[in-house]
């Protein structure tokens, strides 16, 4: 069967997608980043999307549920490089995307991940010296 | 107005869906269309074809190439044999879905193109035909 390669790249899975993607390859895209999420213990998961030319409502149903599903399982999802032409096209679409995080490029959305897990910003305040 | 040329496709399967959406992308190229035309008249072909193979049971699709007295397009008329739409316009809103999707198919394809046009009768099936104006 057909798979998206998934990187890991510190605490940090990173998914790139290169295809047009049929659907039953974007459902095995969320099974597998489900997956590694727990066996890697990753914390963020970064989607490039910037080789993708159209994202229609049942793409944009499956990164929102898979930015979803990694709330669940402790993990921050930030989709990166989306084509203006298809921010565009969403947007008439009717498709937001709630609650997927983005960021211009993956340099910005590693950046943003890190940021979120920067030691010392543990909830629970700094360790007594 | 001139049809320059005319090709059907099946639409019965996720693959498919992929075809179409590919052929568009090639017509909506050779007949000038803006990136951003190309972009919303693919992801339309998208919708509606994968309504065509989720709720019409599959079908086919029409695409044809227009030349019109001062201005080019591409028309997509997507027909099924289905149970068809027995509301068209509350199936055109927003948010309203069967078939456990987001409900933004029909309405959100519509606002992607520049003509829309919707047939169905309850147990004969449903043609959608759309055009994309250069």
């Amino acid at each position: 069967m057909e798979h998206i390669p998934i990187l890991k790249l510190g605490d940090f899975l990173l998914v790139s997608i290169q295809v047009d993607m049929h659907d039953r390859l974007a459902l095995t895209l969320q099974d597998d980043l489900t997956e590694q999420i727990v066996k890697t213990r990753a914390r963020g998961v970064l989607i490039d999307i910037s080789s993708l030319e159209i994202v229609d409502s049942f793409m944009g149903r499956m990164l929102g549920n898979i930015a979803e599903m990694a709330t669940l399982l402790d993990a921050k999802t930030v989709v990166v490089g989306m084509q203006p032409a298809v921010a565009i096209t969403l947007v008439e679409l009717g498709l937001s995307l709630k609650g997927v995080r983005t960021a211009l490029n993956v340099e910005k959305g590693m950046a943003l991940l890190q940021n979120e897990h920067a030691p010392g910003e543990s909830h629970y305040g700094r360790p007594e010296d | 107005m001139a049809v320059l040329k005319t090709e059907t496709l099946p639409v019965r399967s996720t693959d498919d869906i992929v075809h179409v959406r590919q052929v568009t992308r090639q017509w909506a190229v050779q007949m000038g269309l803006s990136l951003v035309d190309q972009t919303k008249l693919v992801t339309a072909a998208s919708e509606l074809a994968r309504n065509t193979v989720t709720y019409g049971g599959g079908g086919e699709v029409i695409l044809e190439a227009l030349n019109d007295i001062n201005r080019r397009g591409v028309r997509l008329t997507f027909t099924d044999q289905g149970p068809g739409i027995p509301d068209i316009t509350l199936a055109l809103k927003d948010g309203y879905t069967t078939g456990g999707g987001m409900g933004l198919g029909l309405g959100g394809s519509k606002r992607l193109v520049n003509e829309f046009d919707i047939v169905s009768h309850a147990g004969e099936g449903t043609r959608v035909c759309i055009t994309k104006w250069k």
